[in-house]
C-alpha cells in the first residue's frame, strides 16, 4: 500500500559528521518504547511526562542531555541565535515541583525552542535583524508566557529570515542555518531555525511564525510536523509584526500529538490582541486515544480534496509522487480523495506579496533607531532615520519595504493594495466552497524538497514562486497541518517531503486527528535526520 | 492582569527614560504645543477684546470688497481613564516618560487594543454635533516618520469617519453684535495623539516624551462656514462647551486638551472659487484664534489688493502671540502622501442601534438647548450666554432655580456678586462654599423680608467663603430684620431725643438731613430695621409736631 512512497535510501552514507554517541541521550524514549526505524513517531511530550511522574528521569537529566547534543550539533546547524542560560535552573525548578508532589503543567520539562521574532523577557529578541541586535524585550509574548505557565522550558531563540521575510533562513542578519538532512541545503524558512532544531532533536517542540508558509515549508524541508493555526487562534501579542493580517504563531514537533499539545497550550483569546479569537479549542487528545488502529478504515467517509492547481507544471516529480502516495494512503484509510479546483489559486502569490509587503512597510516603520535598537549617529533627523534603517535592515527587508511603500502610495493604492484585497476575498470564497464539499484539502507544501544553500539567493522571483502552495492558506486565514509523508532523492540519505492538510477555520482538531492517524499508519518511513540518527539509535539500545 | 504586566515593565529603567538625542535642522522640529506649567482648569471664555491693529484700520475699506473663508480642525483630547489602545493613564504635566508601556512606545510585538470609552465618547460627540453616524467604520494607519510618533504611523480614521455631516448652533456675544449662527461639521473621527518633543535651550538637540503618545483624540473638521475671527473663536468656544457639557474632555486649551488649526483664504466678493488657503497653528486661546484670523485676513487682503495675490501660497503659518502676527512655519512641498490603509490589528468598529439609542437617551442638556430654555425663561441674551457659557455655572443656576429661587433674582446674584467674587479670587463656581440651596434660601429670605438686602449681601460673602446655612447665620448673628412697629418707633424716638440740634435744623426746613436720622436709627438697630418701615415712622415723627 505504500509502494509509491520513497523510503530513505539507507545505503547512502549516513552522516558526514563523526558524532560521539552520548549515553544520556534519550533514556526517556528507551524506557518506554522500542522504536525501530519503521515504528511511528510517538509523543515525546507524553513520554517525558510519564517518565517524570514515575521518577524514571528528571527534567535536569533531560536538559543536560539536550545541552550535550546541542554542543555537538549546533556548530554544524546554527539553528539558534541564543541559548537560554537559565536552562538547568528552570529544569531544577520543575524537578523540585515534582519532588514536592505539586501539580505540574502539561509541558513540564519540555524543552521549547522559540523563533527569535517572538519576544522573550529573559533572552534577546532580534527578529534576525541587525537593527534589533542585542534588543531585549521587557515582556514575554503571550504564547511564550503560556508555555512557561504550563511548565515548559525555553531552550533558546531560533534563527530566521530577518523579520520572517524569506523562505530559506539565509536572510538572517546573523547566520545561515543548515538542513539537518543535508548540511549543504537550506532548512526552509522563515522559521528554519525552529524546524531544524526540532528535526535535529535540539529541542522537543518549537514555536515558529507563519505569514505565507514560514512554518509549513521548513517543516516539509526538515521532515517534521508543522502546524499553522487559524488566524486568531493564537495571540500575536509579542510576535514582531511582519504582515499583521496574515501572521500567526505556529508549532513544530516530531509528532502530530506534540504539535497539538503545544497548540493547545498557546491558543485562546488574549486581551492584548484584539484579533485573537475566543473560539474554544476542543480536547483533541481524547480523540487520539479512542482511535482504534486495528480498524482497517479509521477515516472512513472522510472527504479529501486534492488541490489540482498544486500539482501542475513546475512541481518536482518526486514531490508529485510523494503526494500521490500520501493520497493513496489516505484512501487506504477509508478517505474518498477527489481532485478539486481552486480557480483563483494562481492569483494568491501576487496578492500575497502585495499585501504582505504593504503591511510590512508599515509594521517596520517603528524600527527607526529613535527609541531602541541600533541607532546611527547623525547630524540631523532625516539622516538618523536613513542611516539607521539602511544599516539596520538587510536587502530582502529593504526590498519588501520599498515594494510595500510603492503599493500603498497615492495613485497606486487602488491598482495594487485594493485589488489584492479583492483577490483575497475571492480566494477566501473559493476555499470556503471547496471546504463545504470536502472535510479537508491536501496539497504539497512546496514545489520541491530542500534546495542548496545559495541556490535561489539571487533569484528572488524563483524563491517567491516556491511559496505558491502556502500563501493562499494565509490569505484565507485557514489552519493547515504539514507532516512528513515521504522522501525524494538528494542529500546523504534522501530528503523529506511534507504533505499539507488544510482544514476549515478553527477546525484544527480534525486536522490533528487525521494527521495523527496518517502518521501512525505510515509504514516504513522514519523521519530522523542522519545528524542525530546514531545518537538516537544508540540511546535506544 | 494587563496593568500588572505593564506596571512591571514600567520599572525597566533603560527603556523608560530614553534620552534619545538628535539634532534639528532649520527649526523643522517644531512642536505645536506650548508647554505651560499652569494647570488651572478655569473656564476659558471667549473674552475677545476688540483690538485695534493700525494695519487693520488702513485696509478696513478694502476688506469690504473681500470675503474670508475659514474652516477649523479641532483636536479634542478625551478624558478617558486610560489611553486609547493601552492601559496607561495620562496625567498632564507628569514627569516625561513615566506613563508609557510597550504598546504606546511602539515596542516590537506590542499590539493596540481599543479602549471602548473612545467609541462611547465619539458617539456622544457625533450625536451632540447632529452628525450622521457610521454604523460600520474602521481604523486606518496614517504613516509618516517623526520622533514623537513611536510606531511610524498614527492610528486614525481615513475614509469612513465615525460621524459626519453635522452642525453646531451658537449665539455670538452681544458685545460683538450678537446673532445666531449655524456652522457645518464635516466629520468627527477618532485617532491617537503623538508624544511631545522637548527641545534643548540652545536648539542643539531634542528629547522625546511619550507620555502623551496614544492618548485618544477626536478630530472635528468644520465646514468652511466662518467668515471672521469672532465667528471662528466662538465656534471653537462652542466646541469646548459641548465637550465639557458631555464630560468627554476638560477642553483646556493651555494644556493642549483642545487644539485648533484654522484654514483661512480670501476671495473677492462675488467670486465663486476659493482662494489659496493658509493654515495657522499655535493658537492657544480663543482670543488668539480671533486675532490670528483677523491678522491673516488683512495680510491676505493687502497682498491681493496690491496685485500680489500670487504671493499668498499654501503654507502653514504660526501665530506669534508676542508680535501679534502670523509667520511662515513651513511651505507645503506638494501633497504629503500618508499611505493610509486599514489598520489590520484592530477589528472594524460596528455600532449597534440599541447602543447608539442608549447613548442618545443619556445625553445631557447641551449648550444650545440650555440657551433656548433660558431664553424662554425670559432672560436677556447677555444673561443667557453668561449662564450657559460655563457648564458649572449653568448647573449652579439650574440647581438654584430647582430650589425654587426667583429666576431673575438668581441670575442677578450669580452674575453680580458671585461672578465678581470668582473673578477677583480667580476661582470657579465649584470652588466656592455657597451651595445652590442656600442661594435660593438667601433670595427667599430677602424676598420674604426676614433679612434686608444689605444683610443678604454680607451673609453671601460669608457663605461663599465659609459655607454654612442662611438660617444658621441669621440665627447666630441675630440678623432677623426688625419689622415690629413699636420697636422701631422706640429707636426713632431715642435718636430724635439724642439729636435735638439736628431735629431743630430739620424743622427749620433742612429736610435733607432725614437721611442722617435714618442712618442713626439703622445703626442703632445694627442694620436690622426694616428700611421701609423705618422711613415711614421717621417721617411721621419728624413731621408730627411741627
Amino acid at each position: 500500500m505504500l509502494s509509491t512512497l520513497q523510503q530513505p535510501p539507507r545505503s547512502l552514507s549516513r552522516i558526514p559528521l563523526h558524532l560521539k554517541p552520548l549515553r544520556s541521550f534519550f533514556t526517556v524514549a528507551s524506557a518506554s518504547a522500542s522504536q525501530d526505524q519503521s515504528s511511528p513517531p510517538s509523543s515525546q511530550i507524553l513520554t517525558l511526562r510519564r517518565a517524570l511522574l514515575s521518577r524514571q528521569t528528571t527534567a535536569t537529566q533531560l536538559a543536560e542531555s539536550y545541552i550535550s547534543r546541542l554542543s555537538l550539533t549546533e556548530p554544524h546547524l546554527h539553528s539558534f541565535l541564543h541559548i537560554s542560560d537559565t536552562l538547568l535552573r528552570d529544569a531544577q525548578l520543575i524537578d523540585r515541583k515534582i519532588e514536592k508532589g505539586e501539580d505540574v503543567g502539561p509541558l513540564a520539562g519540555v524543552l521549547v525552542g522559540v523563533k527569535d521574532n517572538i519576544c522573550t523577557a529573559d533572552m534577546p529578541s532580534t527578529g534576525g535583524s541587525r537593527i534589533l541586535e542585542n534588543y531585549k524585550a521587557p515582556f514575554d509574548a503571550t504564547a511564550v508566557r503560556r508555555v512557561k505557565e504550563k511548565d515548559g522550558i525555553l531552550i533558546g531563540k531560533t534563527n530566521l529570515d530577518e523579520f520572517g521575510m524569506g523562505s530559506t533562513t539565509e536572510a538572517s542578519s546573523f547566520q545561515v542555518t543548515a538542513n539537518p538532512w543535508d548540511l549543504s541545503r537550506v532548512p526552509g524558512g522563515s522559521s528554519g531555525g525552529s524546524a531544524a532544531a526540532v528535526s535535529a532533536r535540539q529541542c522537543m517542540v518549537s514555536l515558529g511564525s507563519d505569514t505565507g508558509g514560514s512554518v509549513r515549508q521548513p517543516a516539509s524541508f526538515c521532515g517534521v510536523v508543522g502546524l499553522k493555526p487559524t488566524y486568531g487562534r493564537v495571540s500575536r501579542f509579542g510576535l514582531m509584526a511582519y504582515a499583521s493580517s496574515l501572521d500567526v504563531i505556529g508549532c513544530f514537533g516530531t509528532s502530530v500529538a506534540d504539535t497539538g499539545i503545544l497548540l493547545h497550550v498557546i491558543s485562546g483569546h488574549d486581551r492584548f490582541d484584539a484579533t485573537s479569537s475566543n473560539r474554544e479549542f476542543p480536547d483533541f487528545l481524547s480523540q487520539f486515544t479512542s482511535i482504534n488502529l486495528v480498524e482497517s478504515k479509521p477515516l472512513k467517509g472522510l472527504k479529501v480534496g486534492l488541490i489540482r492547481e498544486t500539482l501542475e507544471d513546475g512541481v518536482d516529480n518526486g514531490v508529485k509522487s510523494a503526494i500521490s502516495g500520501a493520497a493513496s494512503h489516505l484512501e487506504e484509510l477509508g478517505c474518498t480523495v477527489t481532485e478539486v479546483s481552486l480557480p483563483s489559486f494562481s492569483l494568491g502569490l501576487p496578492a500575497y506579496y502585495i499585501l504582505a509587503s504593504s503591511e510590512s512597510s508599515s509594521n517596520l516603520s517603528r524600527y527607526d533607531g529613535v527609541r531602541y535598537g541600533n541607532q546611527v549617529f547623525a547630524e540631523e533627523l532625516n539622516a538618523l532615520y536613513n542611516d539607521s534603517r539602511a544599516k539596520g535592515f538587510g536587502p530582502e527587508v529593504q526590498m519588501r519595504i520599498l515594494m510595500g511603500t510603492y503599493a500603498l502610495s497615492a495613485g497606486y493604492y487602488d491598482a495594487y493594495y485594493k485589488r489584492a484585497q479583492q483577490v483575497r476575498t475571492l480566494i477566501r470564497k473559493s476555499f470556503k466552497d471547496a471546504l463545504d464539499d470536502n472535510d479537508i484539502l491536501i496539497s504539497p507544501v512546496a514545489p520541491s524538497a530542500a534546495y542548496k544553500i545559495g541556490e535561489k539567493k539571487n533569484d528572488p522571483l524563483a524563491m517567491y514562486a516556491g511559496d505558491i502552495m502556502t500563501v493562499n492558506v494565509n490569505l484565507a486565514g485557514l489552519p493547515a497541518l504539514v507532516l512528513p509523508c515521504g522522501f525524494v532523492e538528494g542529500g546523504p540519505v534522501g530528503l523529506p517531503v511534507g504533505l499539507q492538510m488544510i482544514g476549515a477555520a478553527f477546525d484544527e482538531a480534525k486536522l490533528l486527528k487525521v494527521g495523527h492517524i496518517f502518521e501512525q499508519t505510515l509504514q516504513g518511513c522514519r523521519f530522523v535526520p542522519p545528524i542525530v540518527a546514531d545518537d538516537l539509535a544508540y540511546s535506544q539500545q | 492582569m494587563a496593568s500588572t504586566l505593564f506596571r512591571n515593565i514600567q520599572t525597566h529603567p533603560i527603556l523608560f527614560y530614553p534620552s534619545v538625542l538628535f539634532r534639528r535642522k532649520n527649526g523643522a522640529l517644531y512642536c505645536t504645543m506650548k508647554s505651560s506649567s499652569s494647570s488651572t482648569t478655569q473656564t476659558q471664555t471667549a473674552t475677545l477684546e476688540k483690538h485695534q491693529n493700525p494695519r487693520t484700520k488702513v485696509i478696513d475699506k478694502r476688506i469690504k470688497d473681500y470675503e474670508a473663508i475659514i474652516g477649523i480642525e479641532t483636536h479634542v483630547q478625551l478624558s478617558t481613564l486610560t489611553k486609547a489602545f493601552c492601559g496607561c493613564p495620562y496625567n498632564y504635566g507628569a514627569q516625561p516618560n513615566t506613563s508609557i508601556c510597550p504598546v504606546c512606545m511602539g515596542l516590537p510585538g506590542a499590539l493596540p487594543v481599543l479602549n471602548s470609552k473612545v467609541i462611547e465618547f465619539a458617539v456622544k460627540l457625533g450625536l451632540a454635533l447632529n452628525c450622521k453616524l457610521s454604523f460600520n467604520s474602521k481604523f486606518d494607519r496614517k504613516q509618516y516618520f517623526y520622533p514623537d510618533l513611536p510606531k511610524g504611523y498614527q492610528i486614525s480614521q481615513f475614509d469612513i469617519p465615525i460621524a459626519s455631516n453635522g452642525y453646531v448652533d451658537l449665539d455670538l456675544p452681544v458685545e460683538f453684535g450678537g446673532g445666531h449662527r449655524r456652522f457645518g461639521i464635516t466629520r468627527v473621527h477618532m485617532e491617537e495623539d503623538a508624544g511631545k518633543l522637548l527641545h534643548s535651550g540652545n536648539g542643539s538637540f531634542s528629547q522625546v516624551d511619550l507620555n502623551r503618545a496614544g492618548v485618544p483624540l477626536l478630530e472635528i473638521v468644520s465646514e468652511p462656514d466662518m467668515r471672521n475671527g469672532i465667528e471662528a473663536a466662538e465656534y471653537a468656544a462652542e466646541i469646548q462647551r459641548v465637550v465639557r457639557y458631555l464630560g468627554i474632555s476638560n477642553g483646556n486649551m493651555q494644556e493642549g486638551s483642545l487644539r485648533c488649526d484654522v484654514n483661512v483664504s480670501i476671495r473677492p466678493i462675488g467670486q465663486s472659487e476659493f482662494g489659496t488657503k493658509v493654515e495657522i497653528k499655535n493658537l492657544n486661546s480663543f482670543s488668539s484664534v480671533n486675532r490670528a484670523i483677523d491678522f491673516e485676513i488683512s495680510r491676505q487682503v493687502l497682498l491681493h489688493s496690491q496685485g500680489q495675490g500670487n504671493s499668498i501660497v499654501q503654507e502653514t503659518r504660526l501665530w506669534e502671540e508676542g508680535a501679534q502676527k502670523t509667520v511662515t512655519m513651513r511651505k507645503k512641498e506638494g501633497l504629503s502622501d500618508y499611505r493610509y490603509f486599514p489598520e489590520p490589528d484592530l477589528p472594524e468598529v460596528i455600532l449597534k442601534k440599541e447602543y447608539v439609542d442608549s447613548i442618545q437617551n443619556s445625553l445631557p442638556e447641551l449648550p444650545e438647548m440650555k440657551r433656548r430654555r433660558y431664553e424662554n425663561m425670559g432672560l436677556s441674551m447677555q444673561d443667557v450666554l453668561f449662564l450657559a457659557n460655563d457648564i458649572n455655572v449653568a448647573k449652579f443656576f439650574d440647581a438654584t432655580i430647582a430650589e425654587g429661587a426667583d429666576v431673575k433674582l438668581a441670575t442677578n446674584w450669580i452674575m453680580g456678586d458671585i461672578a465678581a467674587y470668582m473673578k477677583n479670587e480667580k476661582v470657579s463656581i465649584n470652588d466656592i462654599k455657597l451651595v445652590p440651596r442656600e442661594l435660593a434660601e438667601l433670595i427667599a429670605s430677602i424676598k420674604g423680608g426676614t433679612i434686608s438686602g444689605k444683610i443678604g449681601k454680607e451673609i453671601l460673602f460669608e457663605l461663599i467663603e465659609k459655607g454654612g446655612t442662611v438660617k444658621g447665620l441669621i440665627e447666630e448673628k441675630n440678623l432677623v430684620q426688625i419689622v415690629d412697629h413699636t420697636e422701631i418707633e422706640k429707636m426713632v424716638d431715642k435718636v430724635l431725643s439724642e439729636n435735638p440740634n439736628q431735629l431743630e435744623q430739620y424743622r427749620a426746613g433742612k429736610t435733607k438731613i432725614q437721611g442722617y436720622f435714618a442712618g442713626q436709627v439703622m445703626k442703632l438697630s445694627k442694620g436690622k430695621a426694616n428700611p421701609g418701615l423705618l422711613n415711614k415712622i421717621l417721617q411721621q415723627k419728624l413731621n408730627a409736631s411741627s
